[in-house]
């Protein structure tokens, strides 16, 4: 293994991986260059679901496109819409009632650690091992039965509303989360012992798919990845928005830079985001759930307005330029998997394919959300 | 050398652990339903496809005022209506007054996302979401549905 690799010219194939490809999660195409086992140019290929979302919000009145937002990334769907309203309700100046505010959080929270589970599943499986998917995918059930019963689907949502919700929590609702929140506690000691000790996958972790801190920051990753790379940058401390400032949470960071560091990252971030619920679910206040005065029509002041929002991949930002109309004028999405995915290309060269596959499955793609 | 030995005792410690803990879930409670032979209830709010809400009198409460079409961003409704005069009694003396009465209303399904907006503008409380989940077809035509015809049905 220590030995150099001598790549001669001329000797390279091409390997397709996807677009219709298990390991890519999606429709996403990478053309390998390889020789042998060992990759020596790398060269992903997009645009096999591109749907034109930003054409779509420049063309169709501010409520309209709210179904849009959660078509994105359909694992934490909650994460996009929130940072729509919060960008509407910034550019017409709606003001949010508190109580709707800790819902957004605890239900976003709730979508994060339903998006994480999924995401690990998914990726021992990329690894080879079966068995944790079924237990995720068991635990994001809860989650998704406690966010059916409030905001009537499973997977892509539209409930958040600007100025507020479209109901109130449901009077399960607080019972049914605290009864959740030791039961994931407990599932999360049993994914520790069960994969995160577990020999294979640290040998096929520790130490592989190098991401270092200059590569994170010449191509903007955000979210885990950067975290893993010991950046700390995580949008709900660095740039408060809705009620987060109100909850004592940490941000982990690691500064192994390696696939390893990756997983710990998103692991960790689920114990936090149940401490977020916790304490939404304690604070939660009592109140109304849309504002007194809201405009019937949404038409914010031309202008320029920008908000960005920590979403369950990182850093997801929108952009909203205002002539004054009724549309958007230009309706700009920044999604973090896109920046994520692309130094992919650089940080795989020399890899072996499988330790390629492992350090994409880290990077928790998520294709439409890439695409738009 | 020791330290290689101690590496593959742990490894192999670790896959015991995890051979247990599959082991242990073996003897819990199957989580999972038998779909077809059992089905679940639906939860409250849960969003199926549109439905007409009726009256007292069995009629649709809608008045075709047309505001569920207009926020609709997919443009899956459509709906139709006429004039009907019909006579009122005020002040002693009858009066003929004129009103819509909904005609048609069609949803195509293929193409709605399931966001509410129709339902949250309708200021009548004509629609609804159903609890419908069960829809399956090769055909899109099973998912263009006249809601007035289905009212009917379930009224008769």
């Amino acid at each position: 293994m220590s030995a150099p690799i001598h790549i001669q010219p001329g000797e390279t194939f091409t390997l397709n991986v996807g677009p219709q490809h298990p390991a890519t999660h999606g429709v996403l195409r990478v053309k390998l260059e390889m020789d042998g086992e060992y990759i020596v140019h790398a060269e992903t290929v997009l645009g096999y679901i591109h749907r034109m979302h930003e054409l779509m919000g420049e063309n169709r009145t501010y409520p309209q496109v709210l179904p849009n937002l959660s078509r994105l990334d359909y694992l934490g769907a909650l994460g996009y819409t929130h940072g729509h309203v919060l960008a509407v309700e910034r550019a017409s100046g709606i003001e949010v009632p508190e109580r709707a505010e800790y819902i957004r959080a605890i239900t976003v929270e709730m979508n994060r650690i339903a998006s994480h589970l999924f995401w690990f599943g998914a990726f021992v499986m990329d690894l080879g091992g079966f068995t944790p998917l079924m237990y995720a995918i068991q635990d994001r059930e809860y989650i998704l039965d406690i966010l059916e019963r409030v905001t009537g689907s499973r997977l892509t949502y539209c409930y958040y509303r600007f100025g507020g919700l479209y109901n109130d929590i449901d009077d399960e609702f607080i019972p049914a989360t605290k009864a959740f929140i030791p039961r994931m506690r407990e599932s999360l000691k049993k994914y520790d012992a069960l994969v995160t000790g577990n020999i294979i996958l640290q040998k096929r972790l520790k130490d592989i798919g190098p991401l270092s801190k200059e590569l994170c920051r010449k191509y903007g990753a955000t979210g885990p990845v950067a975290r893993g790379s010991g950046i700390d940058f995580d949008v709900r401390k660095n740039e408060p928005y809705s009620v987060y400032p109100e909850f004592d949470f940490d941000i982990p960071v690691y500064h192994e830079c390696d696939s390893f560091a990756r997983y710990k990252v998103r692991m960790d971030e689920m114990e936090q985001s149940l401490r977020i619920i916790e304490q939404g679910l304690e604070k939660l206040p009592d109140g109304p759930i849309m504002p007194a005065k809201k405009p019937k029509l949404i038409k914010p002041p031309a202008g320029d307005y920008y908000q960005a929002v920590e979403t369950a991949r990182g850093s997801f930002g929108i952009r909203i330029v205002s002539d004054g109309g009724k549309n958007a004028y230009r309706f700009k999405l920044r999604s973090p998997t896109y920046s994520n995915m692309h130094l992919f290309d650089e940080a795989c060269e020399g890899m072996l394919i499988m330790d390629a596959l492992a350090l994409m499955g880290s990077l928790d793609l998520v294709i439409p959300e890439i695409d738009r | 050398m020791g330290a290689y030995f101690s590496e593959i005792f742990r490894g192999l410690q670790s896959l015991a652990i995890g051979m247990g803990i599959t082991f242990r879930e073996f003897f819990k409670p199957v989580v999972t339903v038998s779909y077809p032979m059992e089905t679940l209830k639906m939860s409250a709010r849960y969003r199926g496809h549109i439905e007409l809400v009726e009256d007292e009198k069995g009629q649709p409460k809608c008045v075709a005022c047309g505001m569920c079409q207009r926020a609709c961003p997919s443009g899956c409704i459509s709906l139709a209506s006429e004039s009907v005069e019909y006579e009122v009694e005020e002040k002693g003396e009858t009066k003929t007054k004129k009103k819509k009465v909904l005609t048609k209303y069609n949803l195509n399904f293929t193409t709605c996302s399931l966001c509410g907006q129709c339902v949250e503008n309708c200021s009548f409380g004509a629609i609804d979401f159903s609890k419908e989940y069960n829809l399956a077809s090769s055909r899109k035509e099973d998912f263009h549905f006249d809601l007035l015809q289905r009212l009917k049905e379930r009224n008769s």
